[in-house]
């Protein structure tokens, strides 16, 4: 994140007046001024999305649509997911990947009916674009104008639903367009905090409106993206550019359950994507190393880049942290990173180096906390 | 009188011995302060030296020794409880007393006019 008095020279979301007078301290974040937290802070904030719901701005965003009935085809050709088989109304978490089995973006794919609605990350998604132009030509466009708002926590369905009634028959993954205080919006049960929660796709001259009326709701506060990126983190979700890039397969990157049979080896639809050898391979023979959850056993965090050694005095870094910080729910640091897969078990104890030391941490499970998925 | 550095610590002075915490405008620049590591009671330190390290929930600063000394006391309340240096940074929030040899070593750092005009 580049520092904030850039901020003006960075693009604005429709919430911008807003964030202002929330008092939202803005950064710069691939390209734009986003909150990075409000006065309240991004422990309180993490922790009150936890305990109610926080409402997010994302509309940094890329919302794109891939019209015509090839569609779903076409970018089956670009992901290693089964897109054909995903029914109208459902969504699913998928990744671009490269000739050599990299991970280009991971996005999130739904099923509109008509159309495929995909939400993609910011930095990302000049690159996105132009790749599915490449391949799907006019098919792919932008979805113009819209902003992005996520209302997670676990009560983030009762505040909603005061607004939009229909989105309580929505489970986890469902998505829907729906008519919101007036505004067409994509309304999906999803998001990025490892709670209940919904991100709402809603046209720019209509956020604002719906950003206020949700932040009036009492169980809803704003969250900026130091909240958004400690609860992705406990819930072990991946941050591209950080834990996910074009150097780690989605197999290395403990995603393989977001490949689906039908696009294995022995499938219906067996490959057929980018970096498919690859990838395919791995999820037969296992990788060469793996995302894993990562606890350190003091009180100090370890964050991303400490070299990670398999030994207290050993010479050689044999992996190396990629997201880690003070995870606020447990009171304690988490972290994750990369392992050659001999030491990927739970319960293995490698070192870190953090100031010229080393200090020791186990492997472990993810999330580090429980998720609260709505799924039936 | 109450001094202040450019990496935004305030030094109290008495007898030779500089009390040390960060100041209220570095407290809300970090955010929520959630771990704290202090210097080795006894240890010897040269100004520059890194001697202690903040870490928010944001990101991990490092404290700089601002004089050349002995570390004569630390505070391990705020060990127990870093939310301590963001409620209270100029009081129960401070980090290390450090004895110096020569008082007038403080003289180059800021008052408080001129801290002020600093952090704007």
């Amino acid at each position: 994140m580049s520092a904030p008095d850039e901020a003006g020279t960075l693009l604005q979301t429709p919430l911008a007046g807003l964030h202002a007078e929330l008092g939202g301290k803005m950064v710069g974040f691939a390209g734009y001024a986003l909150p990075v937290q409000y006065p309240a802070g991004v422990l309180k904030e993490h922790l009150h999305c936890r305990a109610s719901a926080a409402l997010f701005d994302v509309s940094h965003m890329g919302q794109i649509v891939l019209e015509g009935a090839e569609a779903a085809e076409a970018l089956e050709s670009l992901v290693p997911v089964d897109v054909l088989g995903l029914k109208p109304g459902r969504q699913r978490y998928a990744m671009f990947t490269n000739a050599d089995g990299g991970i280009l973006d991971d996005l999130m794919v739904a099923n509109l009916g008509e159309r495929l609605f995909l939400v993609v990350n910011a930095a990302c998604k000049a690159a996105d674009f132009a790749h599915l132009q490449a391949h799907l030509g006019q098919a792919a466009q932008w979805l113009p104008d819209r902003a992005l708002i996520a209302l997670q926590g676990p009560k983030a369905g009762a505040a909603l639903a005061r607004h939009a009634p229909g989105v309580t028959a929505l489970r986890f993954m469902d998505v829907a367009e729906m008519t919101i205080a007036g505004a067409d919006c994509i309304v999906s049960r999803s998001g990025y905090t490892g709670e209940d929660g919904f991100e709402i796709s809603v046209p720019a001259g209509a956020a604002e409106a719906l950003a206020r009326a949700l932040i009036g709701e009492p169980e809803v506060e704003p969250a900026g993206l130091g909240a958004r990126d400690s609860l992705r983190l406990e819930a072990g979700l991946c941050l591209y550019g950080s834990d996910i890039d074009t150097t780690t397969s989605p197999v290395e990157a403990n995603l393989a359950w977001a490949i689906q049979k039908v696009r294995r080896r022995g499938g219906a639809r067996e490959g057929g994507f980018p970096g498919a050898e690859r990838i395919l391979r791995e999820l037969e023979t296992g990788p060469a190393r793996l995302r894993v959850g990562l606890k350190p056993e003091g009180r100090a965090p370890v964050r991303a880049h400490a070299p990670l050694f398999d030994r207290e005095d050993a010479a050689e870094a044999v992996g190396a942290v990629t997201s880690g910080g003070f995870a606020p729910s447990l009171g304690a640091p988490v972290a994750m990173g990369y392992l050659p897969a001999a030491m990927a078990e739970n319960d293995t104890r490698i070192f870190a180096e953090l100031r010229g030391r080393r200090v020791p941490m186990r492997v472990c499970p993810m999330p580090f906390h429980p998720t609260s998925y709505k799924r039936n | 009188m109450t001094k202040y550095t450019e990496e935004h610590e305030w030094l109290d002075e008495e007898d030779g011995v500089v009390t040390v915490g960060i100041t209220e405008h570095a407290a809300e620049q970090l955010g929520d302060i959630v771990f704290i590591e202090l210097p080795e009671m006894g240890a010897t330190v040269s100004k520059g030296d890194q001697v202690a390290t903040i870490e928010s929930v944001k990101a991990a600063s490092d404290i700089l020794a601002p004089l050349d000394g002995e570390i004569v006391e630390i505070n391990e309340t705020i060990v127990d409880n870093p939310a301590l240096v963001n409620e209270d940074p100029t009081g129960e929030g401070w980090f290390f007393r450090i004895k110096i040899e020569d008082p007038s070593a403080l003289d180059e750092f800021m008052d408080a006019d001129a801290y002020a005009e600093l952090i704007g």
